[in-house]
């Protein structure tokens, strides 16, 4: 390492903190004044932002005061985390008395102040992916970056799995055009294929130039990567599953057996982070807490749900070191510096191993000393997920985010903002966007619809030309065709669409009539989401806000609910299971442990005598295998099936089973499916028919149910309406609800069921339907991963016949009648419903 | 399954009467009137899609008219009505008919074809179009019926109405299904909205209660038929 990248000013610095700096400092401060883009894979605590902004700091200190311009910008997916990194900025520039000024632009940054950071920018900008769509759609956009040096991206793996991260490769490939020899570094947590990163930070489609310069440099087939960069190791976390000495339950999340041993360790602590998986474990895990805290100690919750000034006293306490203990979602997933925390608890299954190193990163965010952590399962196969994930921890093996195939709709978000920034060049844009890593295979025909679909809606009844958003001048290019339109853009940018929410308030009662309540009366308590309401019947008690609460209906869009009696348990669950399904990596971690008896001498005794009792009753399969078992339990069949491939894959999985079963003249009535697997009922014995047709089994899994079965049930399904509703807003085929803004009357929304009903006949072929269809493949329905399934287990399946229920089964029958059950007709349920007024009418 | 085929009494709708007249609930959500073979849609608001693109530059699929037409087709070509009414906002404004295409405009003249073609005023086209052929009024009185676009408050019994678009909510074992209705106390009728693009009022929202002071019973449209629900089995949204 050549000592004069480091500045004497920055060494004196170092050393007066009595600090050193870090090889990998180093090494990327050398990279990148060598005019290269770079990846920093290093763990949390490792002076990674001080890293990242390292080459900036160097080169602004040696400009001087006579610079102008925006010399560096830095992206991160959370708000408070660019607010957070401004303040930590702050630190070596006041210590250094560097003249370089920071900035932050965010949503909530005041007009005036956006407008003079536009006209006089500073050295750094620090922002999000949204707020860096909106300023390369501006019309100044081309001045404002021409000058930019290096752009900084943070938590890139956090950012590269999702439609943020396909829009914000966009943005960099319209960054590299406007500045020319731009350096980009992304900063992540360690993954264990860092490759889909690196190619995500560099062209893909290299300039005349850069392609003679490689072509001697390296052999032509090698794809275009940024430099690697990689932090050594640091502490090895202190991590463990917490044992309480008791047998858990076989299903259910809650941990509530385990809530005493957690109380009794924020007891012994500074302070506490407790990661749950959902609002609702959330809540609960708060509930029960406050239930045991007798020490009165200060515990806080901390959900997306929450009304945004309680989340930030929550945080302002816990930075002023107040709070004891937060129970806490994904909310603070990501890299927020906040106190001293001590220890980290994740209640429930961790899901992901790359998920828990992050969650466990939270405790102790120096790199040197161990980050201290204890996984606590809510049932015995959470255990078995534990288990995979402290040897996942243990190797420092990670789940590697699969690369994205860039989703149409967001191109087209982003097509509409170039054209309000200025005219383009459909050729010369098309070459900016496959220099994208995830549009890099995007086709020129695609391309073409894409900006078909902006302009006119890309339909094949060309209605809509005369008001086209965007128009084809006499020089070829595209230019937006008023100022609406650009402010369209504006109010659209993005890709989060957050489910339509609802206002929770506390109903007061009519006098005299007990069970009716007044509409309107009463606080608001905060907002829930509405699918969640949705499943709601009145009478039923759940957990809001702290409170057990009774639902008494719904009235103009508001959920009106009661306080519960005392003592009452909320009946709706603060089980939920989990938003994330889990990992491909971590479901191949459990099959193994479960297939090898070797393993289980590491296991908690509980769940080595489960797994020992299903082997006597039953099997554990191969590792590759899948295990079918059927057996009638009062007066019904059931047939359960063991992938381990994720609720959402499960659910797929069972509907498309159902229509076979049904085909098949199974009768079957109703499936539930968790993490692990599936269970289907029927009134038909299924046993018998396997045991007349052997290979009945093999055909039921035959990989052929995605084609045909999945198309027609994809067409109905309600999930995939919700993904198109995604996508139409994504596209700003529709206008995005903001919260708070009320519904309006019947003939101004029109519901995209419909759209999607009409598009679906008119023309399934559209641009917004295939964007659909693309996300149902990886997201809520998960059917890459079925399909992977599906070939896995060709010619692997192993069924049981049973005369009754065995252990492994049991874990997921008990899903049943918690999870909803699918696959019932809209006619039945109307048919019920009509043979209860015919009994009034008879009765 | 079992329990929707036991109880189908009819596949093509739900016989009522109401003033003494027979009428006939077709599960399209049309309304036919047997003894004045007669075929009554409320609310088509045809060109809805255009009249968005036209106002606010949001670009919904273009195919809604083609759409609710085809759907009229198939009812008109399966009761072969002498007379087709339409219970107003038969067009999402005034100027809807200017901006339909050729081929949707033929598509309704080939419609009217040899039969009566009524198309009574709503809120949204209160103006009469042109070009569309048939004729318009405000009210229309068949027999003991009176067809208006608005339902009046306190009307004389035989009323059939639209413009509420009226939608039914049953909720079970944590699924819900909504869909569009009829409405009726056997006193008064009114119609689901048949425009492929028109939303849905839940039937329990207030602007339903004076009109219906003594309950009522909602007739959903399902997949294969028309579902007799009552009053206690509806949820509200």
């Amino acid at each position: 390492m050549p000592p004069s990248h480091l500045p004497p000013l920055f060494a004196e610095w170092f050393s007066d903190r009595g600090w050193q700096p870090r090889p990998h400092q180093l090494e990327l401060l050398a990279t990148v004044r060598g005019g290269r883009s770079a990846l920093l894979v290093a763990p949390t605590g490792a002076g990674k932002t001080l890293a990242g902004f390292l080459p900036s700091l160097v080169e602004l200190s040696e400009a001087g005061k006579g610079r102008r311009g925006l010399h560096t910008l830095y992206v991160s997916p959370l708000k408070a985390l660019a607010v957070d990194i401004a303040r930590n900025l702050d630190a070596p520039i006041a210590g250094m008395n560097l003249p370089v000024t920071v900035e932050t632009r965010t949503g909530d940054t005041p007009a005036h102040k956006r407008t003079r950071q536009i006209a006089r920018p500073p050295d750094i900008l620090l922002t999000t992916p949204e707020q860096l769509s909106l300023l390369l759609a501006h019309r100044e956009a081309e001045g404002l970056f021409a000058g930019l040096r290096t752009v900084v991206l943070d938590e890139l793996h956090a950012l590269v799995t999702s439609k943020r991260g396909d829009l914000l490769a966009l943005a960099l490939a319209r960054l590299r055009r406007l500045a020319p020899g731009l350096r980009a570094i992304g900063l992540s947590a360690t993954v264990r294929e860092p490759d889909e990163l690196r190619k995500y930070l560099v062209s893909q489609t290299p300039s005349r130039s850069q392609a003679a310069e490689q072509a001697v440099a390296a052999p032509a087939a090698a794809p275009a990567m940024a430099d690697l960069v990689v932090a050594g190791g640091g502490a090895k976390p202190d991590l463990h599953m917490l044992d309480i000495g008791r047998t858990l339950p076989l299903a259910g999340h809650t941990a509530r057996h385990a809530m005493p041993a957690i109380y009794d360790l924020i007891r012994a602590h500074r302070t506490v982070l407790v990661f749950v998986n959902t609002r609702l474990q959330a809540e609960y895990t708060f509930q029960e807490l406050w239930r045991l805290n007798e020490d009165t100690l200060p515990i806080a919750l901390h959900h997306g749900s929450l009304d945004a000034s309680q989340r930030r006293r929550v945080e302002a306490a816990m930075a002023a070191g107040q709070l004891r203990a937060i129970v806490c979602t994904a909310t603070l997933d990501l890299g927020i510096d906040w106190g001293d925390v001590d220890l980290v608890v994740n209640v429930g299954a961790p899901k992901g191993a790359s998920r828990i190193m992050q969650r466990i990163g939270r405790a102790n965010h120096r790199m040197d000393e161990p980050s201290k952590a204890y996984l606590v399962p809510g049932n015995r196969f959470e255990m078995l997920e534990c288990r995979a994930a402290l040897d996942a921890v243990e190797e420092a093996a990670q789940d590697t985010p699969d690369a994205r195939i860039g989703a149409p709709d967001v191109l087209a978000q982003h097509v509409l903002g170039m054209a309000c920034a200025d005219a383009f060049d459909p050729l010369d844009l098309y070459d900016e966007i496959v220099s994208a890593a995830p549009y890099a295979g995007l086709t020129w025909e695609e391309f073409e619809a894409v900006v078909d679909y902006v302009a006119t809606g890309g339909y094949a009844l060309r209605a809509y030309e005369r008001f086209a958003k965007i128009l084809r001048g006499a020089d070829g290019k595209w230019r937006v065709r008023d100022a609406r339109v650009a402010q369209q853009y504006r109010m659209n940018v993005g890709t989060i669409v957050e489910s339509t929410h609802v206002k929770v308030r506390l109903a007061r009662h009519l006098r005299g009539k007990p069970g009716t309540v007044i509409p309107k009366t009463g606080k608001v308590l905060g907002e829930i989401e509405e699918d969640f309401c949705e499943t709601l019947t009145v009478g039923d008690t759940f957990l809001f806000a702290g409170e057990v609460l009774r639902f008494e209906g719904l009235a103009e869009d508001e959920c009106m609910a009661t306080r519960a009696g005392p003592g009452t348990d909320p009946a709706i669950p603060s089980y939920a299971g989990s938003k994330f399904p889990l990992s491909t990596f971590l479901a191949a971690r459990v099959r193994a442990i479960i297939a090898d008896p070797f393993e289980w001498d590491r296991l908690p005794p509980q769940l080595a005598t489960y797994l020992a009792q299903q082997r006597r009753h039953s099997l554990l399969p191969g590792e590759r295998d899948l295990l079918v078992e059927t057996f009638p339990r009062s007066g019904r069949y059931y047939l359960t099936a063991f992938p381990f491939e994720g609720r959402l894959a499960h659910q797929t999985l069972g509907m498309l089973l159902t229509r076979r079963l049904e085909r098949a003249r199974l009768r079957p009535l109703g499936f539930a499916a968790n993490d692990y697997g599936i269970a289907i009922w029927m009134t038909k014995d299924v046993s018998e028919r396997i045991a007349l047709s052997p290979s009945f089994v093999e055909a039921l899994f035959d990989e052929d149910m995605l084609g045909d079965d999945l198309e027609a049930w994809l067409d109905e399904s309600a999930m995939m309406k919700r993904t198109f509703r995604q996508c139409a807003v994504i596209a700003g085929l529709i206008e995005r609800r903001f919260p708070g803004q009320k519904k309006t009357g019947r003939q101004v929304t029109i519901s995209t069921d419909l759209i999607y009903d009409v598009l679906r006949r008119h023309q399934p072929d559209h641009l917004l339907l295939r964007a659909a269809r693309q996300d149902a493949a990886t997201g809520l329905l998960d059917v890459t991963r079925l399909g992977m399934m599906l070939r896995r287990i060709r010619g692997r399946i192993i069924h049981r016949s049973l005369d009754r229920v065995s252990p492994l089964s049991v874990s997921v029958m008990l899903e049943i009648g918690r999870e909803r059950v699918y696959g019932e007709g809209a006619d039945d349920i109307l048919a019920e419903a009509e043979a209860a007024l015919l009994e009034e009418a008879l009765g | 399954m079992a329990l929707a085929k036991r109880l189908e009494k009819t596949v093509k709708g739900t016989d009522l009467s109401l003033a003494g007249e027979a009428l006939s609930l077709d599960r399209s959500g049309a309304l036919w009137l047997p003894e004045h073979r007669t075929l009554v849609v409320s609310d088509l608001h045809l060109e809805k899609g255009s009249a968005y693109a036209a106002r606010s530059g949001q670009f919904l699929p273009p195919f809604d008219t083609r759409e609710t037409l085809s759907c009229l087709h198939e009812a008109i070509q399966r009761l072969d009505p002498a007379c087709v009414v339409a219970l107003g906002d038969s067009f999402h404004d005034a100027r809807g008919p200017e901006r339909m295409e050729p081929g949707d405009r033929a598509m309704i003249a080939a419609l009217q074809e040899g039969r009566d073609w009524v198309w009574i005023a709503g809120n949204h086209d209160a103006a009469v179009s042109e070009g569309v052929g048939g004729r318009y009024c405000e009210t229309l009185t068949l027999g003991g019926l009176t067809l208006r676009h608005e339902p009046l408050v306190g009307a004389g019994d035989g009323e059939i109405a639209g413009h509420l678009h009226p939608c039914g909510k049953v909720s079970m074992r944590g699924r819900s299904v909504r869909r569009r209705c009829f409405v009726s106390d056997g006193r008064r009728l009114v119609m689901p909205a048949f425009g492929a693009y028109t939303g849905g009022l839940n039937v329990r929202d207030v602007a339903f209660e004076p009109l219906f002071a003594n309950g009522f019973t909602a007739y959903l449209l399902g997949d294969g038929r028309v579902f007799a629900i009552g009053r206690s089995m509806l949820g509200r949204d």
